[in-house]
């Protein structure tokens, strides 16, 4: 096992001994591979989801059966949804015993199907080379994602014949044949340049497949020749460089108003690796009415899930764009831009930047300063909630793989393992994690882990007493009940200091900066509670399921309408 | 373009041919990827092909033209999929088989076994007052037979789920999977 994992590069594993797979723990110190030791499983996943998003190599991830492996699936989950590959190895108990409901037990394979590209139970020795090969090949492959080897103890006792120079995988690679002619394929690329070439209003909808196919060089290229704007998804954020004139920043539920409003109004949408989802959308019935749709994918199964598009192109989104671009023509759509720009004044006038310190400190203020005293190049990672869109509103994305955010599955906890996972990825870089005083306590325990590790990642903890994000729906859509969202929380310089590590405390904007620079100082993992105003909203916001127009803006004043939106709002939406 | 206004996307039933490892959980792999995107499925039957080590699946679905499209792309990326067709109706033949014990005593036995008859059915187990009949034909050919034995009673019902193939001389796009090379 260990051997084949050298053979793929991997150079760290995310990990968790336990009975069932302690075999494999007994050889790891012949191997160069580096473990490290979690203190939750969760936290394990996570880290080896974070590796992957800030590198696009593979990230590993090791527990043992039952307790170990039930605890990996919120973060197999999560970088399920969000197409990220990582390889989770479990043990499982002897295969003799598989059935039985033996101690520690559980059908791993049975949990994480739904949630795995793919997974394998492996119950003989030989047979642990080439399925870990294939495992790798499928995580990479295609649109990539997460797969699961559960692999028994007996198997990992057993002995067999391994030649390190064997490459086979346990099955051949099969090519999916592509439907779609030469001459289909020539069709749709026309197509796309006739509509591309003769729209008015174009508009581009960048998404995570730019990231993850590599392809910001080529969104460039395409955008300074086509001259159509960028609107990005959450994940898409980074693809295309921020401070573009041609970007407009993220689009959706909290994006900005007037770019929802360029969505609403342009004639063509050109969608790159994204899948229209309803974050992205709001209501499908009124959305962007007036415009035709291209829609880029590597996943066929994406095609008219979400949206009717007019020409679909499968394929990696990279070679699409290099073989694009020279098709199309080269303009400057000065008009469309105008009008965007023009809707772009009105919106700048709300905006917290401008506002003067009136000695409060607030979140959009401390992610603004941390944009700015790292120069837009730290590796940030959010977990999931207010700050999390204020990460995406103030913080400006320029480089791919710069903001590493969970999109799909919105799990809280990702963001401190994902951090160390991306400072492994990373070691070159600055890593900050950007995190609720919520979700920072659902996985507070891997600050140890950064303790044992001796690493160093500077955590901004959001910290508003409140489940923000749900309390600001209570406040707009529940009357304002604030039900189980006030929320007490431990001493967080303190928590720090007991981990052997450095905490420190902003209550107010003229310290921010002083603190956060002797932060970036400090050798060592460093935690800052940043005492922000509790009952701060994130604005502008489409409400769950209404239309992408009706945006309540900033500063907050919740239209009558929008109880009624309340009443449409489904429980399983609620954000977390 | 937003999706057409008219015409509302009719759901009708389908019929794919899937060529799928014999590897243990394929067919829970396919089960909970119908269960999970909500696809409704009519039958589905699994059984050896003439490739070792390769089985066959037919699955029967109702569903409109845009969901049968994703739902093929859905299935070509399970690990464990050699290959994936939708069947044309016009140029397919499909059997489903099916066995039913139905009321018949001394009254009734011989409008019952005429019935049968009508239909190709076979009488394959005989009890004083009940037969069992089998039948092989299309899924409709079975629906119509049930609802003529109806009024005799039927006790009970069983039946496979359609199995299907490109009717002879019909380029079968099922015959592609090639066993897997090493």
């Amino acid at each position: 096992m260990w051997e084949v994992l050298e053979q793929m590069g991997v150079e760290v594993v995310f990990g968790y001994p336990g009975g069932a797979i302690m075999p494999a723990y007994d050889a790891l110190p012949k191997y160069r591979v580096k473990h490290v030791l979690v203190r939750h499983e969760q936290g394990a996943a996570h880290m080896a989801d974070g590796y992957a998003r800030a590198s696009g190599r593979v990230g590993v991830a090791v527990a043992t059966s039952g307790p170990g492996a039930t605890n990996l699936v919120t973060g197999i989950a999560t970088a399920m949804l969000d197409s990220v590959p990582c390889v989770f190895i479990t043990g499982q108990v002897s295969s003799h015993l598989i059935g039985s409901d033996a101690f520690q037990e559980t059908d791993v394979t049975g949990v994480t199907l739904p949630i795995t590209k793919h997974n394998w139970l492996v119950t003989r020795a030989q047979d642990i080379g080439p399925v870990l090969r294939e495992a790798f090949h499928v995580a990479l492959s295609g649109r990539p994602g997460p797969v699961l080897v559960d692999i028994t103890k007996d198997a990992q006792q057993g002995s067999c014949d391994f030649d390190p120079a064997d490459r086979r995988l346990a099955r051949p690679a099969r090519q999916r044949p592509v439907r779609a002619t030469a001459q289909d394929r020539e069709d749709a690329f026309e197509r796309a340049a006739r509509l591309i070439d003769h729209a008015e209003r174009p508009l581009i909808l960048a998404g995570h497949g730019i990231v993850q196919a590599g392809a910001a060089a080529e969104l460039l290229a395409f955008v300074e020749r086509t001259g159509a704007p960028v609107a990005s998804t959450l994940l898409g954020l980074g693809g295309f460089p921020a401070t573009h004139p041609r970007a407009l920043g993220m689009m959706g539920m909290h994006g900005e108003a007037w770019v929802n409003r360029a969505v609403q109004e342009a004639d063509l949408l050109i969608a790159l690796g994204m899948r229209f989802d309803d974050r992205v959308t709001g209501n499908l019935k009124t959305y962007a009415p007036r415009a035709r749709k291209i829609h880029v994918d590597l996943d066929s199964s994406e095609i008219g899930k979400n949206v009717a598009v007019d020409v679909a192109i499968v394929d990696d989104v990279k070679r699409v764009l290099g073989e694009l671009t020279p098709r199309c023509k080269r303009l400057d759509r000065t008009a469309w831009i105008a009008r965007i720009e023009a809707e772009k004044g009105d919106a700048a006038v709300r905006d917290i930047q401008a506002l003067p310190d009136t000695g409060k400190l607030h979140a959009a203020h401390v992610i603004h300063d941390l944009w700015r005293l790292t120069e837009g190049k730290a590796v940030v990672v959010t977990d999931v909630g207010q700050h999390q869109r204020w990460v995406a509103q103030y913080y400006t994305h320029d480089h791919a793989r710069g903001l590493v955010t969970r999109g799909g599955l919105g799990t809280m906890g990702f963001a401190l393992p994902a951090a160390i996972g991306a400072r492994f990825a990373r070691p070159g870089d600055e890593v900050w994690v950007v995190a609720g005083d919520g979700g920072f306590q659902m996985t507070a325990c891997e600050l140890s882990t950064c303790a044992q590790e001796g690493i160093k990642v500077n955590v901004a903890i959001i910290n508003n007493g409140y489940l923000g994000m749900v309390r600001q729906w209570q406040e707009m859509f529940y009357g304002g009940r604030y039900v189980a969202t006030p929320m007490r929380s431990p001493d967080f310089v303190k928590l720090a200091e007991a981990h052997g590590l450095t905490g420190m405390r902003v209550t107010k904007r003229a310290e921010l900066a002083a603190v956060v620079e002797a932060a970036r100082r400090e050798p060592g993992t460093v935690v800052i509670d940043f005492r922000v105003e509790q009952e701060d909203s994130v604005y502008p916001m489409v409400p769950s399921g209404a239309d992408l127009g009706d945006m309540i803006r900033r500063p907050h004043a919740p239209p009558s309408a929008l109880v009624e939106t309340a009443a449409d709002t489904e429980e399983d939406e609620v954000p977390r | 373009m937003s999706p057409p206004a008219a015409a509302p996307p009719r759901p009708r039933l389908r019929t794919f041919v899937a060529t799928v490892e014999d590897v243990p959980g394929v067919l829970n792999r396919v089960a909970s990827l119908f269960r999970r995107r909500g696809y409704n499925i009519a039958s589905l039957t699994v059984g050896q092909s003439e490739l070792p080590g390769l089985s066959r699946l037919t699955i029967v679905v109702a569903c409109d033209d845009a969901t049968a499209l994703r739902l093929e792309a859905n299935l070509w990326k399970l690990v464990d999929l050699v290959e994936v067709h939708e069947l044309d109706a016009h140029q397919a033949i499909e059997r489903d088989l099916a066995l039913i014990k139905v009321r018949a005593d001394l009254g009734s036995r011989a409008q019952v076994v005429q019935a049968a008859e009508l239909f190709n059915a076979r009488v394959i187990d005989v009890a004083p007052d009940e037969l069992v009949l089998e039948i092989t034909a299309t899924r409709d050919r079975v629906d119509d037979l049930r609802r003529v034995l109806e009024p005799f009673g039927v006790i009970s019902l069983v039946r496979t789920g359609a199995v299907a193939m490109p009717r002879a001389g019909v380029a079968d796009p099922t015959l592609s999977a090639k066993p897997a090379a090493s």
